[in-house]
């Protein structure tokens, strides 16, 4: 056995090349360092680039317009993002509340009441979910979930908020179970044994015991999965209908950031007004999701102390 | 008593049906996607060039790049996130370096895929000039999936125990030759399925792809040039679906997504074989 872990070629030293060794070591840990520097030029260079290029914006428009102005018509020179920023807001709310719930359900289930077979079913069902492209579950909304609301609503095109945020729940449903899993597996068994000895049913544990421990994991899989919805781009695209208008209800034609992006950013040419008021929105975004995983990071450190 | 034994029963029901629910959707999804596409993958469709506005297209081109694009990304991304996660798991000290690097991992992993997709248009479109290339998709597709790569190859190192690497230093190895025999080796089938796990995101990436490497494939097939343009299968099934003109983008888009699931399900199950060999055969210890 210990010949197929220790299969290096010079594993034992001989006084000969100690030299050598000590120089190749010194090499790799300077590329090894490289490597990982690489990582903060990447994020650096990400937040400059990007803003830079979307605070060109405000050469041409006010801020206080561009936040506040639900009047997006870029041939008439009008650049108000409201309206995407409350599609946005309205649908990564609504996803992660019908994600969320289902999500940390199916984590209790998997870790306190599956029997070991459904178990397995249920991590391998996730990881199927994880493996599914945005492009198909934005098919899938196209051709199943928009033309259901469509029968059942009578009065609609079918597109529009509701199915986005029904599609995209299913989307964050993986990143809500496994993080909260883990969380709940980690709750120390003798919690729970204590609970049992007090006289408390496996509800009352769970809900009076378990959950309370496993809450920073718990919250934190969501904020998690809240800046996946945030992000998504291509399954929204596909069934929110692409317009720039406030919707009055769940069930209009709206947009959101990332879809307006998306649209738009082929029509436009690099440089001009309209091209860098995109970019300001993709600004938007990363600092949002930034905060996001800030907010996740400090729940996270507060748990393990 | 009765009533709080009733309500247990229910509570206890509704979990159950949690569970019930995320497996049947699987299911519905599965059987919808397949039962549409299955029968449109014939020959013909998997091999066919596809066609910008006639009927009886096929998606050919867009399987070679898909490809084509996975492979390069993943030459940019395991080497740099593996030497990173090396460095953050077996070199980095407690200092303020050491965190500013925790924290760009994190939030590049939180940076929306879209981000990713202009800050490529910016740098290897409209900076370098490359025009829309199966490079620059590549490369904007590996910097989404470094912070995994990172992330994994951390975890993987440190979970291994502290044993083995006594036992090698106490042979007298470098710390280096201990990494690279020792701790590798034992850490590798985590390593794999984080790999997995980024290889499935870059066949199903698309947002970064369709402002990098373009929804047009070029006239030859196979294209290796790696400076043409090159449409992915996910960035097809988007373009026929949501903007395309051909009559038939029902029937193409079916095919594609049925494709796009097969290939995922396909490498799900050829990356647990090679994971069971490896544990098999690494870890009898």
């Amino acid at each position: 056995m210990e010949s197929k872990i220790i299969r290096g070629k010079n594993t034992y030293l001989t006084f000969k090349n100690v030299k050598t060794a000590k120089e190749i070591e010194k090499i790799i840990k300077m590329l090894l360092t490289a490597c990982a520097i690489f990582m903060i030029i990447v994020i650096f260079s990400i937040i400059t680039f990007v803003s830079k290029q979307g605070l060109e914006t405000f050469k041409m428009v006010s801020p206080i317009e561009y936040f506040t102005s639900s009047y997006w018509s870029p041939f008439e020179e009008q650049f108000g993002i409201l309206t995407f920023i409350k599609g946005t807001l309205l649908l990564t709310g609504l996803s992660t509340l019908i994600g969320g719930v289902l999500g940390v359900g199916c984590a209790i289930f998997i870790s306190k009441f599956a029997p070991k077979f459904i178990k397995n079913i249920l991590r391998f069902t996730v990881e199927i979910f994880v493996g599914i492209p945005s492009v198909v579950y934005g098919y899938i909304g196209l051709t199943v979930v928009v033309p259901l609301i469509r029968r059942i609503f009578s009065n609609s095109v079918g597109f529009g908020i509701l199915p986005a945020s029904l599609i995209l729940s299913v989307m964050i449903m993986p990143t809500v179970i496994t993080i909260s899993e883990d969380s709940i597996n980690s709750v120390d068994i003798s919690f729970e044994e204590a609970s049992y000895a007090l006289g408390a049913t496996k509800i009352q544990t769970i809900f009076g015991v378990i959950l309370p421990c496993a809450f920073p994991g718990i919250i934190s899989s969501i904020i998690l999965a809240m800046a996946r919805a945030l992000g998504e781009t291509m399954a929204v695209q596909m069934v929110i209908g692409n317009t720039p208008q406030l919707a009055n209800s769940l069930l209009e034609p709206t947009s959101s950031l990332t879809t307006a992006i998306v649209m738009d950013i082929a029509n436009t040419e690099f440089g001009s007004t309209w091209n860098n008021a995109l970019f300001m929105m993709a600004t938007v975004l990363l600092v949002i999701s930034i905060i996001f995983i800030l907010f996740a990071r400090k729940l996270n450190r507060r748990s393990m102390r | 008593m009765k009533c709080s034994k009733l309500k247990d029963n229910f509570i206890t029901m509704l979990f159950w049906a949690s569970g019930v629910i995320i497996f049947l959707l699987l299911c519905c999804f599965l059987f919808m996607i397949l039962s549409e596409g299955l029968p449109v993958l014939s020959l013909d469709f998997i091999f066919g060039r596809p066609e910008e506005m006639l009927e009886g297209g096929g998606i050919g081109p867009e399987i070679f790049n898909t490809f084509y694009i996975l492979l390069l990304s993943m030459l940019i991304t395991i080497p740099i996130g593996l030497g990173a996660g090396i460095y953050l798991a077996e070199y980095a000290k407690d200092n303020i370096i050491t965190r500013v690097i925790k924290l760009s991992v994190e939030c590049l992993a939180s940076v929306p895929s879209i981000v990713f997709g202009l800050f490529g248009m910016i740098v290897f479109v409209v900076k370098f000039k490359m025009g829309f290339s199966i490079l620059g998709g590549a490369a904007a597709l590996s910097l989404l999936n470094l912070p995994v790569m990172v992330r994994v190859t951390e975890q993987a190192i440190t979970s291994v125990p502290n044993i083995y690497k006594e036992a090698s230093y106490a042979l007298g190895t470098t710390k280096w030759q201990t990494i690279y025999s020792v701790i590798l080796p034992i850490a590798l089938p985590n390593i794999i399925t984080g790999i997995n796990l980024i290889a499935g995101r870059a066949i199903g990436e698309s947002a970064v792809l369709i402002y990098t490497a373009g929804t047009s494939i070029s006239r030859v097939f196979p294209q290796f040039n790696p400076m043409a343009a090159g449409e992915t299968l996910s960035v097809h099934l988007w373009y026929v679906k949501a903007i395309g003109l051909i009559p038939d983008a029902d029937r193409v888009s079916a095919g594609t997504a049925a494709m796009l699931i097969v290939i995922i399900l396909i490498f799900n199950m050829v990356i647990k074989l090679i994971n069971k060999y490896i544990k098999r055969n690494f870890e009898g210890v």
